[in-house]
């Protein structure tokens, strides 16, 4: 496949990793944003390549693993009702609430469907009048944009039965969320690419300057990852803190104007709860007062549901990189993508559901 | 909905009260359902159940050995010579697959094909020469004439092909909306010749696998043209009847051939997975030998979906002793029904009840079952 093939060629991998061993002179740790990219890194074996003073930690980055407890338990009370349209993307479907995933409701009756875009549910609303229509709006900035479309089209069209459910997140905040805490061992970013793609580097820049950390826009594929790492690597042996891109065939400096304007017209900068991290301020997305008719939580009563995470899924620890899935207790026992605890373990992005898929093994 | 709402018990969700769609999706809860549910009602009676489209090997008489899953159960004849359960005498194989596809009709196939390769290659797999097959129709009032016409016949023209007879067959019609369109069943009996055993007990370490083709054709085919899914494609269904295949490939390795298994829902994956654990071996897969097209691999890449795991219906994997793997893999190249057959891997004694995948860069990781269906990520 053109423009994928040469990102997974196995000469290029190899002397990516030669590169990394003859520039690693120290311990780095090195986190990796974006589920994604973890993915990759499991999958592939990426780290078992890298010299073992370099470790990878994994970030926060898997939209499914942040979003909160209580957004799944809010979405379900609006899916299981009966006038209600519940679309989601598949990955949501699966994951846990406090007591319910959207799949069980289904199974119960509630009209649930896996659509792979927005703009699907608002041709749903369209077609079905007499129902209201539902979009659970995840992500962070990549799935924004056509969240925003999908309002602006539903604004146009005056489809009042048509409203999204909203928990979106921003990368920025986590990353401070993440090198503000006592026990961070972050000493680098690989930041997310397709975020990236979409906002641009310059928000990135005074992480790096505060932080004095290296952060490098990597893409997904085992070639863009270790580009990326290598880097990393070479920044933090010179004592350098920039925002590089090594992501170049896709991200632009200055992102996608367009679509952050579409984001900026619809959604405005709120406080937001991340599972297993809590509430971070300024953090994610909420809607504008001038689309608030189609904000789900104003339509339905779920302002009051509240929910506590499970004690046992340490998913915070793993999604701020304190802790690695292997490390904990309940992984591969108490905790398995059957039966998951926390949402690192379900979604296909989730570093638990990667190592288990990948690495169990290990245990 | 009231508002002091307060939820904060971490209860398990994998325990499902009601049946979910993914206890049908041929991963990890379908294994579940059948071990947790059928196993233990049917698992002693003389006849054995059942895994999916597939059933549980006949363990003899009253033997309190669970019986090992196998696509078909093979049957000892009374009264045909050999004492039950030895291998004289006669023995039929017997299986039954039910049919729920949407859209009935896609690319390279349509719901009556399927229903006839399907239970003929599930013979097929325990070596048996497909003979007699029943077909079940669940059809929902208002379904189109016309399109049960055009089901039914590609029906016959698929038992022309793989020279079966379609015997006997049920009828019912239910309410509109308690079907969705048709549902056929369809069962079937095959002979097993003299000498041939082909069962995951008889998997051991050493053992070549092959693999008839290349994967994931049926999956994708069917996606592209799913509701809300729609994408161009010259995807077609691999959906082809496998017992001649089977045939040419027991004629070139004989008892050699230790284990076949067609590779339905779940893929690879799942095929490679049950075998690893119900012959309690390991498996190791060169990730590079095992052939995915083009076409396939762009549209799994545009969904993130991972063809390992796509589904399949003209695909075998063969578990074959090392010294005749080249004879019978040459004996594949010459069959029409292997699409450039490959050998993808060995069995060992190592990590028993796993799948290895050796990976492009040397790294290995674990090829696991899915715990459900497979869902295409969000971005």
């Amino acid at each position: 496949m053109k423009y994928l093939d040469e990102y997974r060629d196995a000469e290029a991998v190899r002397g990516l990793a030669a590169a990394i061993r003859a520039a690693a002179t120290r311990p780095w740790n090195i986190m990796e944003i974006c589920g994604g990219q973890t993915h990759t890194i499991v999958r592939y074996g990426l780290d078992q390549m890298l010299p073992p003073q370099i470790a990878l930690i994994h970030g926060p980055g898997c939209p499914v693993c942040v979003t909160p407890v209580e957004s799944i338990d809010r979405a379900v009370a609006i899916a299981g009702r009966p006038e209600v349209i519940f679309c989601s993307f598949g990955d949501m479907l699966r994951v846990p609430g406090s007591r319910k995933d959207l799949l069980t409701v289904k199974s119960e009756g509630g009209d649930v469907r896996l659509v792979y875009s927005p703009m699907d549910a608002v041709a749903l609303a369209q077609k079905h009048p007499d129902r209201q229509v539902v979009f659970f709006a995840i992500g962070f900035e990549t799935t924004a944009p056509a969240n925003a479309m999908a309002v602006i089209q539903a604004a146009k069209l005056r489809l009042l039965n048509f409203s999204i459910l909203v928990s979106h997140v921003l990368v920025p905040p986590a990353m401070c969320a993440v090198l503000d805490s006592p026990l961070n061992r972050v000493q680098g970013f690989l930041a997310a690419g397709h975020v990236c793609a979409i906002t641009g580097m310059d928000q990135y820049r005074p992480i790096a300057e505060r932080y004095r950390v290296p952060i490098v826009v990597t893409g997904f594929e085992p070639v863009d990852i270790l580009q990326g790492i290598l880097m990393c690597i070479r920044q933090l042996e010179q004592g350098r803190a920039e925002v590089e891109n090594g992501y170049a065939r896709i991200v632009r400096p200055e992102g996608n104007r367009p679509a952050m304007e579409r984001i900026d017209e619809v959604f405005e900068v709120s406080p937001r709860k991340w599972r297993g991290i809590g509430e971070i301020p300024a953090s994610g997305l909420a809607l504008r007062e001038s689309y608030a008719e189609f904000d789900a939580e104003r339509r339905f009563p779920v302002a009051g549901i509240t929910a506590d995470e499970p004690t046992e899924c340490i998913a915070g620890e793993i999604l701020q990189g304190h802790k690695q899935p292997l490390e904990c207790p309940a992984f591969g026992t108490l905790c398995t993508p059957d039966r998951p605890l926390g949402a690192p373990m379900v979604s296909t992005e989730g570093a638990c559901a990667a190592y288990f898929r990948y690495r169990r093994r290990e245990e | 909905m009231n508002d002091e709402i307060k939820l904060n018990c971490p209860v398990p969700i994998g325990d499902h009260a009601t049946v979910q769609l993914a206890h049908g999706g041929g991963g990890r809860m379908m294994k579940n359902l059948i071990e947790g549910i059928f196993l233990p009602a049917f698992g002693e009676s003389s006849s054995s159940p059942t895994t999916g489209g597939g059933t549980g090997r006949a363990s003899g008489t009253r033997t309190l050995q669970p019986p090992v899953p196998h696509d078909a159960a093979v049957l000892p004849v009374p009264g045909t010579g050999g004492a039950s359960g030895t291998q004289s005498g006669t023995r039929l194989a017997f299986t039954t697959d039910s049919f729920v596809v949407n859209p009935l009709f896609f690319p390279g196939g349509d719901i009556g094909e399927l229903a006839v390769y399907g239970t003929v290659n599930d013979l097929a797999m325990a070596g048996a020469v497909p003979a007699w097959l029943s077909a079940g129709f669940l059809l929902e009032e208002g379904f189109s004439l016309e399109l049960l016409r055009r089901i039914v016949e590609s029906m016959a023209a698929a038992a022309r092909a793989a020279g079966v007879r379609i015997v006997t067959g049920d009828t019912k019609v239910v309410d509109r909306g308690k079907a969705d369109g048709v549902f056929i069943n369809t069962s079937g009996i095959g002979w097993v010749p003299e000498g041939v055993e082909i069962s995951p007990e008889r998997v051991e370490p050493g053992d070549v696998i092959l693999l008839s083709g290349d994967l994931g054709r049926h999956g994708m085919a069917v996606m592209s043209v799913r509701e809300g899914l729609r994408f161009e494609s010259d995807l077609e269904s691999d959906c082809a009847p496998l017992a001649g295949l089977v045939e040419a490939m027991l004629a070139a390795g004989g008892t050699e051939v230790h284990c076949l298994r067609d590779l339905t829902r779940g893929g690879l994956a799942a095929a490679l997975n049950e075998i690893a654990s119900d012959a309690r071996a390991g498996i190791e897969i060169d990730e590079s030998a095992v052939p995915v097209t083009e076409p396939v691999a762009s549209a799994c890449e545009l969904l993130g979906l991972d063809p390992l795991y796509v589904a399949n219906e003209g695909r075998l994997v063969a578990f074959v002793s090392p010294a005749s793997a080249d004879r019978v893999l040459a004996a594949m190249h010459a069959h029409p029904a292997a699409i450039g057959p490959v050998r993808i891997g060995v069995v060992t004694d190592a990590h028993t009840g796993l799948v290895e995948l050796c990976g492009p860069f040397g790294p290995g990781r674990i090829l696991d079952l899915l715990s459900g269906e497979q869902m295409p990520r969000i971005c």
